[in-house]
């Protein structure tokens, strides 16, 4: 077996429910922790971004029309997908960016499948908690809901390669957004095996959609889509996340970014049912009562 | 005419109409050649102006049963202005309706440079009796119609009655007067591209200013093939007897990238000549709002939202 050529992966990106290379046929190399080339990540370009939006703008109406049950159960089957994969994305997560042992790799990876189980349970009791019925001073029912904005743009922090992309990919979803990914611009290549087990986990086909490229390239046409409704900056510098957000003042996207307590990835600290609540609208419902 | 005749006792495809020569089409070869100009990659400037031609050229079209009054007076409006948000986007080069609401499209349309067209003549299967769809069209053309798109009648065509096509579309154009007559061919119908090529040749010998693609109310509709195949048809008839034919490809166009392909088809095998509202249209009715999105995108640089654009 020593004289085996090896068969590597090619890492592609994850549009529409495809595998696929970007438009502009580019690519840029990943490296591993002491220099090594791990493989060659494809350079998305904006028409990636262009045709992401819009494969998660039309996949969006059809997964917010799911039952909260039914999306808790997705969820729950990425998280039981992810699980039969462990040894796969711990080894994936140890030779990505600065690298790390394997016990710290093995933890990252339980974590990052105990975060999608949480929020699957969220699925069907966020509304409860965050809506309500409110008291109105007339025969009226006065309901408030949270409902999803819509299609989500999420720019990952570089690292680690695995857990703050499932702590911000998961409440976003939960709730029937749909979301455009930019993954770790270091370390892509984790994200691209999460795509592999989101395409064999019931998630239907632009629910989620992960670029992977050049952030200087990447954040400006997501930020200034039109059709992109809220924005996740966590991943984004200072002046990047600054431009950003004035592209995205343009056409009223709102702009989100995980706070210091967030960014303690591995705490509980990471996860909360706000972090669902700040990608929804509260719809209120007048309704009269009968006498 | 005695060439038409010869044609249509000949058990064969026809290789003349009216002393007009029918070459016969190579399908692989005319589909390789309309894939390849589909992948041309237009750029910033050209882009540009591709899609304020594309807009130049349109033809707005309702032809539903639940078409009112309203919805027509509306469509016009829209014609005249395709973009309330910025009156820089010409109007459009028609309205396209049926008989019935030509009056309303005309009376909107009155001080506009669009123009009305009235499908006609028994539209769309143009079965109806001969009497009934000649009085059809000029009935719409009363009305104040300026183009008339009439339906090949394919039951005669493709039974071989050559003959009776030919005479049907002369009589329709003796009944449109002044107006245009447009043909349409019903190309996904039609079953070969040597069969669209000799139904080009006898619409336009018999008559027609323009000759078209479809109804738009059968599944198959232009593809950019089948465009390529009527306008070297066209650029034969125009060398062979000096007369310029237009061209009108309908249905399915729904993208502006579909159309601005179409433009090239078009530029390539006619000249810039054929690129104007005299000799081309797009018959279309959802292809409007895409082609105003890539025109916003090019204008403010930002992807566009299709739910900022007006429905109808």
């Amino acid at each position: 077996m020593s004289d085996r050529l090896a068969v590597n992966k090619t890492y592609k990106q994850f549009i529409g429910g495809a595998f696929e290379r970007s438009e502009s046929g580019r690519s840029y190399p990943v490296a591993g922790a002491g220099g090594e080339l791990l493989a060659n990540a494809i350079q998305g370009s904006r028409k990636d971004v262009r045709d992401a939006v819009a494969a998660a703008r039309s996949a969006q109406a059809g997964w917010a029309g799911r039952t909260a049950y039914n999306r808790g159960q997705v969820l729950y089957r990425v998280a039981e997908v992810m699980e039969s994969r462990r040894d796969e994305f711990s080894a994936e997560v140890a030779r990505a960016g600065d690298g790390c042992s394997h016990e710290a790799a093995a933890q990252e990876t339980a974590s990052a499948i105990d975060r999608w189980v949480w929020y699957a349970g969220w699925a069907d009791k966020f509304s409860t908690v965050l809506g309500g019925a409110n008291p109105v001073a007339g025969p009226y029912f006065n309901l408030s809901v949270p409902e999803p904005v819509g299609v989500v743009g999420i720019v990952v922090p570089d690292e680690p390669p695995l857990l703050p992309l499932v702590s911000r990919l998961a409440p976003v979803i939960v709730s029937g957004n749909t979301a455009v990914v930019l993954a770790s611009q270091r370390c892509p290549l984790v994200a691209i095996t999460l795509a592999e087990t989101l395409a064999l986990s019931d998630v239907p086909s632009g629910v989620v959609n992960i670029l992977t490229g050049h952030r200087n390239e990447l954040v400006s046409p997501l930020a200034g889509h039109v059709a992109v409704d809220s924005l996740d900056l966590t991943g984004c510098d200072a002046e990047l996340a600054a431009d950003a957000a004035r592209q995205a003042a343009a056409t009223i996207t709102r702009v989100v970014s995980a706070s210091a307590a967030e960014r303690q990835w591995a705490d509980e600290s990471a996860q909360s049912p706000y972090l669902i609540d700040v990608f929804c609208e509260t719809k209120t419902v007048w309704h009269p009562k009968g006498r | 005419m005695t060439d038409l005749l010869a044609v249509e006792t000949s058990a064969g495809p026809a290789d003349a109409v009216a002393g007009v020569r029918i070459t016969p089409v190579d399908a692989v070869g005319l589909e390789q050649r309309a894939a390849s100009l589909c992948t041309r990659s237009i750029k910033t400037s050209s882009k540009a102006d591709a899609l304020d031609l594309a807009i130049r050229v349109m033809d707005l079209t309702t032809l539903e049963g639940a078409d009112t009054p309203e919805r027509v007076q509306a469509l016009c409006t829209r014609a005249r202005h395709p973009d309330a948000a910025d009156w820089s986007v010409p109007p459009v080069a028609a309205v396209c309706v049926y008989p019935e609401l030509v009056p309303v499209a005309a009376e909107a349309l009155a001080d506009s440079p669009v123009a009305v067209a009235s499908v006609a003549g028994g539209f769309p299967a143009g079965l109806a009796p001969l009497d009934a769809r000649m009085a059809e069209i000029a009935w719409a053309v009363a009305a104040g119609a300026d183009e008339v798109d009439i339906v090949l009648n394919r039951s005669a065509f493709l039974s071989g009655r050559y003959q009776k096509a030919y005479d049907e579309i002369a009589a329709a154009k003796q009944a449109c007067g002044s107006a245009h007559l447009k043909v349409i061919l019903e190309t996904g119908e039609l079953g070969s591209y040597d069969q669209i090529r000799q139904s080009s040749m006898l619409a336009m010998v018999a008559g027609a200013d323009f000759i078209k693609t479809s109804t738009g109310k059968i599944g198959t509709s232009a593809t950019p093939a089948v465009a390529l195949c009527m306008a070297e048809a066209i650029r034969d008839m125009a060398e062979q007897t000096g007369r310029a034919v237009g061209l009108k490809l309908a249905g399915g166009i729904r993208t502006a990238k579909q159309a601005w392909h179409y433009l090239v088809i078009v530029g390539e095998t006619l000249g810039s000549g054929w690129l104007t509202p005299e000799r081309f249209r797009l018959g279309a009715s959802s292809l409007l709002n895409d082609v105003l999105m890539q025109r916003a995108k090019l204008l403010d640089g930002r992807y566009q939202r299709r739910e900022d654009f007006s429905v109808d």
